[in-house]
């Protein structure tokens, strides 16, 4: 449905598929590139929280970054760094770090308590806890927490094109300019189909890392497939 | 911040128009979600399938939905109205989730008693099971509110966006502090927002806390 809406806004515009797709594959740059940060920073942090149980200040400090506007904040560091892949990048890692640190931190802190002293009373130790026991299952709300990052990022990389950039927001921009409605329709056309597809594949992970769903278990034992 | 100094008269209108965009459509989002929700419940099929499309329409950018609404309903593009309709419509999808949720959490006991006690549907929701479900309704409520005050700001570069157009203004004219005043009169709007929609909610939920401190 999106492809065909697509290419019909684009018969209308007379851009060829080849700009289309070099759009497409900007908008997924710095939207890949945004995220990508900030699970690295994020990731790790929101793992540190959750398991030692300090640093809860980060969080509500990440969740005041949620406030923040994109635009402004995109816009003030362009007249401040100059112009450049960095303004709008800071930008989109500022959005995506509060849904993927809160998830993390929140999956690893609520991980069963049952599961967690009974992999100490093992012998584990920490790290093996963490990493055994805790990092599997808070990973179907960790992916959640991806899930949401994604969606809020590749909807404002968008605004990259304000300064500017490339990324499907320049159809957008460029439309509204020149008055072609054909050419802002196919921007949000992409955008959302871009959005749609994603979140797609990111439900297909979650899926895939739901507990009760490890390789071999499954097949082996039918008790593992229970769901609380 | 030395702009906001000087030029108060232009920032006061703008943030007026932001206040407004952003709790309108949270407000219009609630007052559909409340019907929306209580008439999904007990229909798990149709509650199915309207949880999936608001997943769905939740995915669509707020900017794609700025310039599409227009070409839909033959708005100007220039009209305030496209903002608020798409900021409801994500309220909306959020909402009636929330909705959902925060009825679910209802004791069966208290709706058998509203019930068995004489309350017609519609009142027993109203006066009986909705005051129960605020505080998981009011936390949700919260975060929409938040998340349209921000979004409101991205409605500046089509030229509707409250204290956003300052943005648009302060990068044409390469004028750092005119953004700067607006990102600060949108983070104090939204944190300001945000309080004032926990204290209503405090006020509204007083039984549960005292529940909690008795027991």
């Amino acid at each position: 449905m999106t492809a065909s809406a697509a290419t019909a806004a684009a018969a209308g515009t007379g851009l060829d598929t080849a700009l289309i797709l070099t759009r497409v594959g900007e908008h997924l740059a710095y939207s890949g590139l945004a995220v990508g940060i900030a699970v690295l920073l994020a990731v790790p942090a929101g793992l540190l929280i959750g398991h030692a149980g300090r640093g809860a200040w980060m969080i509500a400090g990440a969740n005041a970054l949620r406030a923040l506007p994109s635009l402004g904040l995109m816009t003030l560091l362009v007249l401040l760094l100059g112009a450049g892949l960095i303004p709008p990048t800071i930008a989109l890692v500022l959005l995506a770090i509060p849904p993927v640190l809160s998830h993390t931190a929140a999956g690893i802190a609520t991980a069963d308590r049952a599961a967690v002293d009974a992999a100490y009373a093992m012998g584990m130790t920490g790290r093996q806890v963490l990493l055994q026991v805790r990092i599997p299952v808070a990973l179907p709300l960790m992916v959640a927490g991806l899930r949401s990052a994604v969606l809020q990022v590749v909807a404002t990389a968008t605004i990259a094109a304000f300064v500017n950039l490339g990324g499907i927001g320049r159809f957008i921009f460029d439309g509204l300019a020149v008055r072609d409605y054909d050419r802002v329709v196919l921007g949000a056309v992409l955008v959302a189909g871009l959005a749609l597809v994603l979140d797609g594949l990111l439900a297909l992970v979650a899926k895939a890392t739901a507990p009760g769903r490890v390789r071999g278990l499954r097949a082996r034992s039918p008790q593992a497939s229970v769901r609380p | 911040m030395i702009w906001l100094l000087e030029n108060p008269d232009p920032f006061w209108p703008l943030l007026a128009e932001h206040t407004v965009l952003s709790v309108l459509p949270t407000l219009l989002g609630l007052l559909f979600a409340l019907p929306v929700g209580a008439a999904l419940r007990g229909r798990p099929r149709a509650r199915a399938l309207a949880v999936l499309i608001a997943g769905i329409l939740f995915t669509i950018p707020s900017l794609a939905l700025f310039v599409v609404i227009p070409g839909v309903l033959g708005t100007q593009i220039l009209d305030p109205l496209n903002v608020v309709l798409a900021l409801t419509l994500y309220a909306l999808a959020l909402l009636v989730r929330a909705v959902l949720d925060s009825l679910d959490g209802v004791p069966v006991a208290v709706r058998s008693a509203a019930q068995a006690m004489g309350y017609a549907p519609a009142r027993r929701i109203a006066a009986v099971e909705l005051p129960i479900a605020l505080p998981v309704l009011i936390p949700a409520l919260r975060v929409v509110l938040v998340t349209n005050v921000s979004l409101v700001s991205v409605g500046a570069v089509i030229g509707i966006g409250g204290l956003g157009r300052l943005f648009t203004a302060g990068y044409q004219r390469s004028y750092p502090d005119q953004i700067l005043a607006g990102i600060i009169g949108t983070v104090v709007l939204a944190l300001v927002l945000d309080r004032l929609l926990a204290l209503v909610g405090r006020s509204l939920t007083r039984w549960d806390r005292a529940g909690r401190t008795a027991a």
